[in-house]
Protein backbone atom coordinates (compact mmCIF):
# COMPACT_ATOMS: atom_id res chain seq x y z
CA UNK A 1 0.00 0.00 0.00
CA UNK A 2 1.15 3.43 -0.91
CA UNK A 3 2.27 5.27 1.95
CA UNK A 4 -0.04 8.51 2.93
CA UNK A 5 2.40 11.73 1.79
CA UNK A 6 2.11 14.22 5.43
CA UNK A 7 2.09 16.80 2.31
CA UNK A 8 -0.68 17.64 0.35
CA UNK A 9 0.28 18.47 -3.42
CA UNK A 10 -1.62 22.32 -4.62
CA UNK A 11 -1.39 23.88 -7.92
CA UNK A 12 -0.82 27.74 -7.31
CA UNK A 13 -4.14 28.71 -8.42
CA UNK A 14 -5.45 27.68 -5.27
CA UNK A 15 -3.55 29.92 -2.95
CA UNK A 16 -2.81 32.69 -5.20
CA UNK A 17 -3.93 35.42 -8.01
CA UNK A 18 -1.93 37.07 -10.14
CA UNK A 19 -1.45 39.97 -12.88
CA UNK A 20 1.35 40.40 -15.70
CA UNK A 21 2.30 43.08 -18.36
CA UNK A 22 5.78 43.85 -19.79
CA UNK A 23 8.28 46.49 -19.85
CA UNK A 24 10.66 45.19 -23.31
CA UNK A 25 11.06 41.66 -23.75
CA UNK A 26 10.62 41.22 -20.16
CA UNK A 27 7.15 40.25 -18.84
CA UNK A 28 6.38 40.97 -15.36
CA UNK A 29 4.42 38.54 -12.82
CA UNK A 30 2.77 39.89 -9.68
CA UNK A 31 1.71 36.99 -7.73
CA UNK A 32 -0.66 37.88 -4.72
CA UNK A 33 -1.51 35.49 -1.73
CA UNK A 34 -5.23 35.24 -1.37
CA UNK A 35 -4.82 34.80 2.39
CA UNK A 36 -2.01 36.46 4.48
CA UNK A 37 -1.30 33.07 5.75
CA UNK A 38 -0.64 31.75 2.05
CA UNK A 39 2.41 34.24 1.64
CA UNK A 40 5.15 32.26 3.61
CA UNK A 41 4.64 29.47 1.36
CA UNK A 42 4.76 31.62 -1.59
CA UNK A 43 8.39 33.34 -0.31
CA UNK A 44 9.44 29.52 0.49
CA UNK A 45 8.38 27.50 -2.53
CA UNK A 46 7.92 29.92 -5.10
CA UNK A 47 11.26 31.10 -5.72
CA UNK A 48 13.15 32.28 -8.89
CA UNK A 49 14.81 29.23 -9.82
CA UNK A 50 11.32 27.34 -9.59
CA UNK A 51 9.86 30.49 -12.05
CA UNK A 52 13.20 29.62 -14.26
CA UNK A 53 12.65 26.06 -13.94
CA UNK A 54 8.51 26.51 -14.84
CA UNK A 55 8.86 28.57 -17.75
CA UNK A 56 12.01 26.48 -18.94
CA UNK A 57 12.05 26.65 -22.84
CA UNK A 58 9.10 29.49 -22.80
CA UNK A 59 11.66 31.86 -21.97
CA UNK A 60 15.25 33.08 -23.21
CA UNK A 61 16.60 35.15 -19.94
CA UNK A 62 17.09 34.53 -16.51
CA UNK A 63 14.22 34.91 -13.30
CA UNK A 64 14.32 37.69 -10.90
CA UNK A 65 12.00 37.77 -7.67
CA UNK A 66 11.24 40.81 -5.80
CA UNK A 67 9.05 40.76 -2.47
CA UNK A 68 6.52 43.00 -1.23
CA UNK A 69 5.48 41.82 2.30
CA UNK A 70 3.33 45.08 2.72
CA UNK A 71 0.76 43.60 -0.57
CA UNK A 72 1.59 39.86 0.36
CA UNK A 73 3.25 39.71 -2.88
CA UNK A 74 5.73 38.53 -5.08
CA UNK A 75 7.42 40.16 -8.32
CA UNK A 76 9.28 38.02 -10.96
CA UNK A 77 10.68 39.46 -13.77
CA UNK A 78 10.85 37.01 -16.76
CA UNK A 79 13.37 38.20 -19.21
CA UNK A 80 13.46 37.51 -22.63
CA UNK A 81 9.91 36.01 -22.23
CA UNK A 82 8.44 38.37 -25.21
CA UNK A 83 9.95 37.21 -28.72
CA UNK A 84 11.74 40.72 -28.69
CA UNK A 85 8.97 42.42 -26.98
CA UNK A 86 5.87 44.74 -27.48
CA UNK A 87 5.51 45.48 -31.33
CA UNK A 88 8.62 43.14 -32.56
CA UNK A 89 7.14 39.84 -31.32
CA UNK A 90 4.94 37.50 -33.42
CA UNK A 91 3.39 35.86 -30.13
CA UNK A 92 -0.37 36.02 -29.27
CA UNK A 93 0.72 37.21 -25.94
CA UNK A 94 3.39 39.90 -27.59
CA UNK A 95 2.79 41.84 -23.90
CA UNK A 96 2.80 38.97 -21.82
CA UNK A 97 -0.49 39.54 -20.30
CA UNK A 98 -1.37 35.83 -19.73
CA UNK A 99 2.18 34.77 -17.91
CA UNK A 100 0.35 35.45 -14.69
CA UNK A 101 -2.08 32.51 -15.20
CA UNK A 102 0.76 30.53 -16.72
CA UNK A 103 2.53 30.85 -13.40
CA UNK A 104 -0.42 29.78 -11.35
CA UNK A 105 -0.20 26.67 -12.87
CA UNK A 106 2.87 25.89 -10.76
CA UNK A 107 2.43 23.18 -7.74
CA UNK A 108 3.49 23.51 -4.26
CA UNK A 109 3.35 21.74 -1.23
CA UNK A 110 1.25 21.96 1.51
CA UNK A 111 0.95 20.72 4.77
CA UNK A 112 -2.17 18.19 5.25
CA UNK B 1 -7.59 80.21 -9.23
CA UNK B 2 -5.21 79.54 -6.05
CA UNK B 3 -7.89 78.72 -3.39
CA UNK B 4 -6.23 80.38 0.24
CA UNK B 5 -6.50 77.61 2.05
CA UNK B 6 -5.68 74.00 0.41
CA UNK B 7 -8.64 71.33 -0.02
CA UNK B 8 -9.36 68.99 2.42
CA UNK B 9 -9.28 66.16 -0.26
CA UNK B 10 -8.87 66.52 -4.45
CA UNK B 11 -10.82 63.83 -6.40
CA UNK B 12 -8.74 62.71 -9.52
CA UNK B 13 -10.72 60.65 -12.09
CA UNK B 14 -9.05 58.31 -14.24
CA UNK B 15 -11.30 58.89 -17.80
CA UNK B 16 -8.88 56.47 -20.38
CA UNK B 17 -6.57 53.85 -19.52
CA UNK B 18 -5.14 54.15 -22.99
CA UNK B 19 -5.70 55.48 -26.00
CA UNK B 20 -8.67 53.26 -27.59
CA UNK B 21 -10.07 52.94 -23.63
CA UNK B 22 -14.19 52.91 -23.47
CA UNK B 23 -15.33 56.56 -24.61
CA UNK B 24 -18.11 56.59 -21.96
CA UNK B 25 -15.94 56.33 -19.18
CA UNK B 26 -14.70 59.60 -18.96
CA UNK B 27 -18.75 61.46 -19.40
CA UNK B 28 -19.71 58.75 -17.16
CA UNK B 29 -16.79 60.13 -14.56
CA UNK B 30 -17.71 63.93 -14.65
CA UNK B 31 -21.18 63.24 -14.27
CA UNK B 32 -21.93 60.22 -12.39
CA UNK B 33 -21.09 62.14 -8.99
CA UNK B 34 -18.43 64.89 -7.56
CA UNK B 35 -14.86 64.84 -9.14
CA UNK B 36 -12.11 67.88 -9.37
CA UNK B 37 -10.24 66.47 -11.79
CA UNK B 38 -10.41 64.20 -14.96
CA UNK B 39 -6.83 62.68 -15.42
CA UNK B 40 -6.67 60.20 -19.40
CA UNK B 41 -3.97 58.70 -20.60
CA UNK B 42 -3.32 58.01 -24.29
CA UNK B 43 0.24 57.31 -24.75
CA UNK B 44 1.64 53.92 -25.19
CA UNK B 45 5.17 53.30 -26.49
CA UNK B 46 3.53 52.16 -30.11
CA UNK B 47 1.52 55.49 -30.11
CA UNK B 48 4.62 57.82 -30.02
CA UNK B 49 5.71 56.40 -33.66
CA UNK B 50 2.22 55.95 -35.19
CA UNK B 51 1.56 59.48 -34.25
CA UNK B 52 4.86 60.84 -35.43
CA UNK B 53 3.78 59.10 -38.75
CA UNK B 54 0.75 60.94 -39.01
CA UNK B 55 2.24 64.31 -38.20
CA UNK B 56 5.11 63.84 -41.05
CA UNK B 57 1.95 63.07 -43.68
CA UNK B 58 0.20 66.14 -42.47
CA UNK B 59 1.73 68.68 -39.87
CA UNK B 60 -1.68 69.98 -38.08
CA UNK B 61 -2.50 65.35 -37.36
CA UNK B 62 0.20 63.73 -34.44
CA UNK B 63 -2.25 63.79 -31.55
CA UNK B 64 -5.08 61.41 -30.30
CA UNK B 65 -7.59 62.84 -32.40
CA UNK B 66 -10.46 60.94 -30.47
CA UNK B 67 -9.80 63.29 -27.63
CA UNK B 68 -11.73 66.25 -29.46
CA UNK B 69 -14.50 64.93 -30.21
CA UNK B 70 -14.33 63.46 -26.50
CA UNK B 71 -13.93 66.91 -25.51
CA UNK B 72 -16.48 68.28 -27.04
CA UNK B 73 -18.53 65.92 -25.37
CA UNK B 74 -17.79 66.55 -21.96
CA UNK B 75 -16.14 70.23 -22.44
CA UNK B 76 -20.15 72.24 -21.56
CA UNK B 77 -20.28 69.95 -18.17
CA UNK B 78 -16.89 70.22 -17.01
CA UNK B 79 -16.35 74.22 -18.04
CA UNK B 80 -19.74 74.65 -15.55
CA UNK B 81 -18.90 72.45 -12.74
CA UNK B 82 -14.68 73.44 -13.09
CA UNK B 83 -13.80 70.15 -13.28
CA UNK B 84 -10.10 70.07 -14.64
CA UNK B 85 -8.69 68.08 -17.48
CA UNK B 86 -5.86 66.47 -17.80
CA UNK B 87 -4.47 64.50 -20.82
CA UNK B 88 -1.53 63.41 -22.35
CA UNK B 89 -3.43 63.04 -25.76
CA UNK B 90 -1.46 66.06 -27.27
CA UNK B 91 1.07 62.77 -28.80
CA UNK B 92 3.94 64.54 -30.92
CA UNK B 93 1.69 67.84 -31.85
CA UNK B 94 0.31 69.57 -28.39
CA UNK B 95 -0.04 72.35 -29.94
CA UNK B 96 -2.57 71.43 -32.88
CA UNK B 97 -4.06 69.15 -30.06
CA UNK B 98 -4.96 72.49 -27.57
CA UNK B 99 -5.75 74.25 -31.04
CA UNK B 100 -8.14 71.40 -31.98
CA UNK B 101 -9.85 71.48 -28.14
CA UNK B 102 -10.02 75.73 -28.72
CA UNK B 103 -11.73 75.30 -31.79
CA UNK B 104 -14.64 73.15 -30.58
CA UNK B 105 -14.57 74.81 -27.42
CA UNK B 106 -15.48 78.35 -29.11
CA UNK B 107 -18.27 76.40 -31.12
CA UNK B 108 -20.08 75.61 -27.64
CA UNK B 109 -19.90 79.28 -27.13
CA UNK B 110 -16.89 78.81 -24.40
CA UNK B 111 -14.87 81.52 -25.63
CA UNK B 112 -13.37 83.43 -22.79
CA UNK B 113 -14.43 81.13 -20.15
CA UNK B 114 -11.35 78.12 -20.74
CA UNK B 115 -7.88 78.30 -20.52
CA UNK B 116 -5.93 75.33 -22.37
CA UNK B 117 -2.40 74.60 -21.09
CA UNK B 118 0.20 72.97 -23.41
CA UNK B 119 3.41 71.18 -21.95
CA UNK B 120 5.64 70.68 -24.79
CA UNK B 121 9.45 70.17 -25.02
CA UNK B 122 9.51 66.32 -24.57
CA UNK B 123 10.17 65.66 -28.39
CA UNK B 124 13.89 65.16 -29.35
CA UNK B 125 13.67 64.03 -32.74
CA UNK B 126 15.07 67.41 -34.24
CA UNK B 127 17.57 67.64 -31.48
CA UNK B 128 18.94 64.11 -31.85
CA UNK B 129 21.91 64.38 -33.80
CA UNK B 130 22.90 67.05 -31.32
CA UNK B 131 22.71 65.46 -28.61
CA UNK B 132 24.92 62.93 -30.17
CA UNK B 133 27.08 65.13 -31.32
CA UNK B 134 27.39 66.47 -27.68
CA UNK B 135 28.71 62.95 -26.38
CA UNK B 136 24.65 61.91 -25.46
CA UNK B 137 25.07 58.17 -26.59
CA UNK B 138 21.39 57.16 -25.64
CA UNK B 139 22.51 53.87 -25.21
CA UNK B 140 19.83 50.62 -24.81
CA UNK B 141 18.92 50.25 -21.44
CA UNK B 142 18.43 47.05 -22.06
CA UNK B 143 21.28 45.81 -24.70
CA UNK B 144 24.04 48.44 -23.69
CA UNK B 145 24.30 49.58 -27.38
CA UNK B 146 24.67 53.32 -28.15
CA UNK B 147 21.85 54.74 -30.24
CA UNK B 148 24.09 55.28 -33.38
CA UNK B 149 23.53 51.67 -34.33
CA UNK B 150 19.90 52.74 -35.63
CA UNK B 151 20.31 56.52 -36.27
CA UNK B 152 19.03 56.24 -39.54
CA UNK B 153 16.11 54.52 -38.55
CA UNK B 154 14.84 56.53 -35.77
CA UNK B 155 10.90 57.53 -36.49
CA UNK B 156 10.65 59.40 -33.10
CA UNK B 157 11.97 60.10 -30.10
CA UNK B 158 10.47 61.54 -26.82
CA UNK B 159 11.68 62.03 -23.07
CA UNK B 160 9.14 61.48 -20.79
CA UNK B 161 8.34 64.72 -18.26
CA UNK B 162 6.99 64.30 -14.88
CA UNK B 163 3.87 66.28 -12.74
CA UNK B 164 5.90 69.70 -12.80
CA UNK B 165 4.95 70.85 -15.97
CA UNK B 166 1.67 70.30 -15.68
CA UNK B 167 1.63 71.80 -12.29
CA UNK B 168 2.62 75.01 -13.98
CA UNK B 169 0.04 74.95 -16.34
CA UNK B 170 -2.44 74.52 -13.56
CA UNK B 171 -1.09 77.43 -11.74
CA UNK B 172 -1.29 79.38 -14.79
CA UNK B 173 -4.72 78.78 -14.73
CA UNK B 174 -5.52 76.18 -17.10
CA UNK B 175 -8.47 74.31 -17.01
CA UNK B 176 -7.26 72.27 -19.52
CA UNK B 177 -4.21 70.23 -19.51
CA UNK B 178 -2.85 68.85 -23.38
CA UNK B 179 1.02 67.06 -23.29
CA UNK B 180 2.93 65.30 -25.03
CA UNK B 181 5.16 62.30 -23.26
CA UNK B 182 4.51 63.01 -20.02
CA UNK B 183 4.30 60.09 -17.59
CA UNK B 184 1.00 58.21 -16.68
CA UNK B 185 1.85 59.31 -13.13
CA UNK B 186 2.16 62.34 -13.74
CA UNK B 187 -1.01 63.61 -14.95
CA UNK B 188 -2.66 62.50 -11.44
CA UNK B 189 0.27 63.36 -9.31
CA UNK B 190 0.22 66.63 -10.99
CA UNK B 191 -3.65 67.61 -9.56
CA UNK B 192 -2.03 66.74 -6.21
CA UNK B 193 1.06 69.00 -6.19
CA UNK B 194 -1.41 72.04 -7.37
CA UNK B 195 -3.50 71.26 -4.69
CA UNK B 196 -2.01 70.87 -1.53
CA UNK B 197 1.10 73.22 -2.54
CA UNK B 198 3.63 69.84 -2.48
CA UNK B 199 7.06 71.13 -2.16
CA UNK B 200 9.33 69.60 -5.06
CA UNK B 201 11.69 67.74 -2.10
CA UNK B 202 8.26 66.41 -0.36
CA UNK B 203 9.61 62.88 -1.58
CA UNK B 204 7.20 60.86 0.28
CA UNK B 205 4.28 63.03 -0.70
CA UNK B 206 5.58 62.82 -5.01
CA UNK B 207 5.93 59.23 -4.13
CA UNK B 208 2.40 58.91 -2.58
CA UNK B 209 1.00 60.83 -5.32
CA UNK B 210 2.96 58.62 -8.09
CA UNK B 211 1.37 55.19 -6.32
CA UNK B 212 -2.20 57.46 -6.68
CA UNK B 213 -1.10 57.57 -10.38
CA UNK B 214 -0.62 54.36 -11.04
CA UNK B 215 -3.41 52.72 -9.48
CA UNK B 216 -5.30 54.24 -11.94
CA UNK B 217 -3.52 54.98 -14.95
CA UNK B 218 -4.74 51.50 -16.57
CA UNK B 219 -8.68 53.05 -16.00
CA UNK B 220 -11.09 49.83 -14.68
CA UNK B 221 -8.25 47.52 -14.52
CA UNK B 222 -8.15 49.30 -10.46
CA UNK B 223 -11.85 48.85 -10.34
CA UNK B 224 -13.05 45.26 -11.44
CA UNK B 225 -11.81 45.18 -14.97
CA UNK B 226 -9.07 42.14 -16.22
CA UNK B 227 -9.28 41.15 -12.36
CA UNK B 228 -8.30 37.96 -11.92
CA UNK B 229 -9.43 37.32 -8.14
CA UNK B 230 -12.90 36.39 -7.77
CA UNK B 231 -13.85 37.46 -10.98
CA UNK B 232 -16.62 35.78 -11.70
CA UNK B 233 -18.28 37.69 -8.76
CA UNK B 234 -17.49 41.25 -9.73
CA UNK B 235 -20.47 42.75 -10.60
CA UNK B 236 -21.87 44.51 -13.63
CA UNK B 237 -18.84 45.13 -15.78
CA UNK B 238 -21.05 46.02 -18.69
CA UNK B 239 -21.40 49.17 -16.09
CA UNK B 240 -18.11 49.26 -15.31
CA UNK B 241 -17.07 52.51 -12.98
CA UNK B 242 -13.45 53.84 -13.04
CA UNK B 243 -11.18 54.89 -10.48
CA UNK B 244 -11.40 58.02 -8.56
CA UNK B 245 -8.72 59.09 -6.11
CA UNK B 246 -9.60 60.63 -3.28
CA UNK B 247 -6.06 62.19 -2.53
CA UNK B 248 -5.55 64.07 1.08
CA UNK B 249 -2.75 66.71 2.10
CA UNK B 250 -0.87 64.56 4.16
CA UNK B 251 -0.37 62.09 0.76
CA UNK B 252 -2.69 59.22 1.80
CA UNK B 253 -5.66 58.44 -0.44
CA UNK B 254 -8.36 56.61 -1.33
CA UNK B 255 -9.54 54.75 -4.34
CA UNK B 256 -13.32 54.75 -4.93
CA UNK B 257 -15.97 54.99 -7.87
CA UNK B 258 -19.20 56.31 -8.25
CA UNK B 259 -22.24 55.03 -6.66
CA UNK B 260 -24.38 53.08 -8.56
CA UNK B 261 -21.57 51.93 -11.09
CA UNK B 262 -20.26 48.03 -11.78
CA UNK B 263 -17.30 46.56 -11.05
CA UNK B 264 -15.50 45.88 -7.29
CA UNK B 265 -12.76 48.04 -5.41
CA UNK B 266 -11.25 45.77 -3.04
CA UNK B 267 -7.71 45.15 -1.85
CA UNK B 268 -6.79 42.40 -3.59
CA UNK B 269 -8.15 43.94 -6.85
CA UNK B 270 -6.42 47.16 -5.96
CA UNK B 271 -3.49 45.55 -5.52
CA UNK B 272 -3.37 42.86 -8.69
CA UNK B 273 -3.15 46.48 -10.55
CA UNK B 274 -0.02 48.02 -8.03
CA UNK B 275 1.59 45.12 -9.40
CA UNK B 276 1.09 45.75 -12.91
CA UNK B 277 3.87 46.07 -15.09
CA UNK B 278 6.14 46.66 -11.93
CA UNK B 279 9.70 46.26 -12.01
CA UNK B 280 11.93 46.47 -8.99
CA UNK B 281 9.08 47.55 -6.36
CA UNK B 282 11.57 49.67 -4.01
CA UNK B 283 12.61 51.58 -7.11
CA UNK B 284 9.62 52.94 -8.88
CA UNK B 285 11.41 55.61 -11.00
CA UNK B 286 9.66 58.22 -12.35
CA UNK B 287 11.04 61.92 -13.28
CA UNK B 288 9.07 63.04 -9.89
CA UNK B 289 10.46 60.88 -7.41
CA UNK B 290 11.07 57.21 -6.14
CA UNK B 291 8.56 55.45 -5.16
CA UNK B 292 8.90 52.65 -2.96
CA UNK B 293 6.19 49.77 -3.24
CA UNK B 294 6.87 48.18 -0.33
CA UNK B 295 6.15 50.76 2.34
CA UNK B 296 2.58 50.72 1.02
CA UNK B 297 -0.42 49.94 3.31
CA UNK B 298 -3.66 49.09 1.60
CA UNK B 299 -6.96 48.60 3.79
CA UNK B 300 -10.55 48.20 3.14
CA UNK B 301 -12.42 51.49 4.07
CA UNK B 302 -15.79 50.86 2.70
CA UNK B 303 -17.80 49.14 -0.34
CA UNK B 304 -15.86 49.73 -3.28
CA UNK B 305 -13.08 51.88 -1.26
CA UNK B 306 -9.06 51.09 -0.45
CA UNK B 307 -7.60 53.20 1.96
CA UNK B 308 -3.65 53.72 0.96
CA UNK B 309 -1.18 54.79 3.77
CA UNK B 310 2.28 54.88 4.34
CA UNK B 311 4.31 55.70 1.09
CA UNK B 312 7.88 56.50 1.53
CA UNK B 313 9.73 57.88 -1.52
CA UNK B 314 13.37 59.14 -1.88
CA UNK B 315 14.85 61.66 -4.27
CA UNK B 316 14.18 61.49 -8.27
CA UNK B 317 17.16 61.17 -10.04
CA UNK B 318 19.22 63.43 -12.45
CA UNK B 319 18.12 61.63 -15.33
CA UNK B 320 15.18 60.91 -17.85
CA UNK B 321 13.87 57.81 -19.65
CA UNK B 322 14.16 58.45 -23.55
CA UNK B 323 11.63 56.84 -25.55
CA UNK B 324 13.05 56.03 -29.33
CA UNK B 325 10.86 54.26 -31.89
CA UNK B 326 12.74 53.21 -34.70
CA UNK B 327 12.06 51.03 -38.03
CA UNK B 328 12.59 47.31 -37.61
CA UNK B 329 11.74 45.69 -40.46
CA UNK B 330 8.12 43.65 -41.27
CA UNK B 331 6.01 41.17 -40.08
CA UNK B 332 3.26 38.77 -40.89
CA UNK B 333 1.05 36.51 -39.20
CA UNK B 334 -1.43 33.63 -40.95
CA UNK B 335 -3.95 31.73 -39.57
CA UNK B 336 -5.97 28.70 -40.75
CA UNK B 337 -8.38 26.32 -38.16
CA UNK B 338 -8.73 22.38 -38.11
CA UNK B 339 -11.16 20.66 -37.24
CA UNK B 340 -11.45 17.13 -35.37
CA UNK B 341 -10.62 14.20 -35.60
CA UNK B 342 -6.98 14.90 -35.19
CA UNK B 343 -7.35 18.85 -35.27
CA UNK B 344 -3.92 19.09 -33.34
CA UNK B 345 -2.12 16.84 -35.80
CA UNK B 346 -3.61 18.07 -38.88
CA UNK B 347 -2.64 21.55 -37.72
CA UNK B 348 1.21 20.59 -36.96
CA UNK B 349 1.17 18.78 -40.55
CA UNK B 350 0.22 21.70 -41.97
CA UNK B 351 2.90 23.85 -40.14
CA UNK B 352 5.71 21.42 -41.23
CA UNK B 353 4.42 22.10 -45.21
CA UNK B 354 4.55 25.30 -45.36
CA UNK B 355 7.88 25.61 -43.17
CA UNK B 356 9.48 22.98 -45.83
CA UNK B 357 7.83 25.24 -48.54
CA UNK B 358 9.13 28.31 -47.15
CA UNK B 359 13.06 26.52 -46.98
CA UNK B 360 12.28 25.51 -50.50
CA UNK B 361 11.62 28.74 -51.93
CA UNK B 362 14.82 30.31 -50.16
CA UNK B 363 13.15 32.92 -48.07
CA UNK B 364 14.97 34.17 -45.44
CA UNK B 365 13.57 35.36 -41.66
CA UNK B 366 14.79 36.47 -38.37
CA UNK B 367 12.35 34.30 -36.65
CA UNK B 368 9.02 31.97 -37.60
CA UNK B 369 7.23 31.56 -34.65
CA UNK B 370 4.24 28.74 -34.42
CA UNK B 371 1.36 28.47 -32.14
CA UNK B 372 -1.70 26.38 -32.13
CA UNK B 373 -4.30 28.31 -30.39
CA UNK B 374 -6.76 26.07 -28.53
CA UNK B 375 -3.51 23.98 -27.43
CA UNK B 376 -0.56 25.65 -26.06
CA UNK B 377 -0.20 29.88 -27.71
CA UNK B 378 -0.89 31.17 -24.74
CA UNK B 379 0.67 28.78 -22.15
CA UNK B 380 3.09 26.86 -24.18
CA UNK B 381 3.83 23.71 -22.80
CA UNK B 382 2.48 23.94 -19.38
CA UNK B 383 -0.59 23.53 -20.98
CA UNK B 384 -0.19 20.12 -22.77
CA UNK B 385 -0.41 18.56 -18.76
CA UNK B 386 -3.32 16.42 -18.90
CA UNK B 387 -5.14 18.13 -21.89
CA UNK B 388 -6.68 15.00 -24.02
CA UNK B 389 -5.32 16.96 -27.41
CA UNK B 390 -7.00 14.14 -29.57
CA UNK B 391 -10.37 15.17 -28.61
CA UNK B 392 -9.80 18.78 -29.43
CA UNK B 393 -12.80 19.82 -31.68
CA UNK B 394 -10.71 22.47 -33.47
CA UNK B 395 -7.09 24.31 -33.23
CA UNK B 396 -6.10 27.38 -35.12
CA UNK B 397 -2.96 27.39 -36.63
CA UNK B 398 -1.01 30.47 -36.38
CA UNK B 399 2.28 31.24 -37.90
CA UNK B 400 3.95 34.43 -37.83
CA UNK B 401 7.45 35.25 -39.74
CA UNK B 402 9.87 38.53 -39.23
CA UNK B 403 12.26 40.29 -41.68
CA UNK B 404 13.98 42.81 -42.68
CA UNK B 405 13.39 41.38 -46.23
CA UNK B 406 9.54 42.74 -47.32
CA UNK B 407 10.09 40.72 -50.24
CA UNK B 408 10.24 37.72 -48.31
CA UNK B 409 7.36 38.75 -45.96
CA UNK B 410 5.11 39.06 -49.03
CA UNK B 411 6.25 35.94 -50.35
CA UNK B 412 4.65 34.29 -47.00
CA UNK B 413 1.97 35.74 -47.20
CA UNK B 414 0.74 33.87 -50.28
CA UNK B 415 1.99 30.66 -48.76
CA UNK B 416 -1.30 30.40 -46.54
CA UNK B 417 -4.29 30.03 -48.41
CA UNK B 418 -2.77 27.35 -50.61
CA UNK B 419 -2.89 25.18 -48.12
CA UNK B 420 -6.36 24.82 -48.07
CA UNK B 421 -6.36 22.82 -51.58
CA UNK B 422 -3.16 21.42 -51.02
CA UNK B 423 -2.66 20.44 -47.43
CA UNK B 424 -4.08 18.34 -44.62
CA UNK B 425 -7.48 18.30 -44.10
CA UNK B 426 -10.67 19.29 -42.65
CA UNK B 427 -9.46 23.39 -42.62
CA UNK B 428 -11.35 26.41 -42.51
CA UNK B 429 -11.54 29.84 -41.12
CA UNK B 430 -9.69 32.00 -43.38
CA UNK B 431 -12.28 34.00 -44.84
CA UNK B 432 -10.21 37.36 -43.64
CA UNK B 433 -8.08 36.52 -46.70
CA UNK B 434 -4.16 36.85 -47.35
CA UNK B 435 -2.66 38.73 -44.73
CA UNK B 436 -1.14 42.07 -45.11
CA UNK B 437 3.31 42.76 -44.18
CA UNK B 438 3.22 44.90 -41.17
CA UNK B 439 6.26 47.58 -40.85
CA UNK B 440 7.58 46.91 -37.18
CA UNK B 441 8.48 49.71 -35.20
CA UNK B 442 10.67 48.92 -32.67
CA UNK B 443 11.63 51.24 -28.83
CA UNK B 444 14.66 52.09 -27.57
CA UNK B 445 15.06 52.97 -23.98
CA UNK B 446 17.40 55.29 -22.52
CA UNK B 447 18.14 57.63 -20.36
CA UNK B 448 18.99 61.12 -20.88
CA UNK B 449 20.54 64.63 -18.31
CA UNK B 450 17.75 66.24 -17.13
CA UNK B 451 19.10 69.53 -17.86
CA UNK B 452 19.09 68.24 -21.71
CA UNK B 453 15.39 68.78 -21.58
CA UNK B 454 13.30 72.00 -21.20
CA UNK B 455 9.52 71.39 -20.76
CA UNK B 456 7.44 74.20 -21.88
CA UNK B 457 4.39 75.58 -21.27
CA UNK B 458 2.33 77.78 -22.71
CA UNK B 459 -1.16 79.07 -21.95
CA UNK B 460 -4.07 79.32 -24.61
CA UNK B 461 -7.06 81.50 -24.07
CA UNK B 462 -10.39 80.10 -25.89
Amino acid sequence: MRQRSSKRRVRLVELAHARSGDKGDTANVGLIALRPEYYPTLVKQVTAARVARHFKGMITGTVERFELPNLHALNFLLHGALDGGGTISLKTDAQGKVFSTALLRLVVELPR
Amino acid sequence: MTPARPPHTVRIAAGQGFWGDWLEAPYRQVTGGPVDYLMMDYLAEVTMSILQKQKSRDPSLGYAKDFVPLMERILPIVAERGIKVTANAGGVNPRACAQAVSDVARGLKLGGKLRVGVVTGDDLLGRLDGLLARGHELRNLDTGRPLSDVRDRVLAANAYLGAWPVVDALRRGADVVITGRVTDTGLTLAPMIHAFGWPADAWDLLAAGTVAGHAIECGAQCSGGNCLVDWERIPDLANVGYPIVEGRSDGTFEIAKHPGTGGRITVAGVTEQLVYEMGDPAAYITPDCIADFTTIRLAQAGKDRVRVTGVRGRPATQQLKVSVAYFYGYKAVGTLVYAWPDAHKKARAADRVLRQRLEDLGLRFEAIHTEFLGVDATHGRLALEGLAVADLPEVQLRIGVRSPDRAAVERFTREIAPLILNGPPSVTGFAGGRPKPEEIVAYWPALLDKDMVEPCVEIVEV
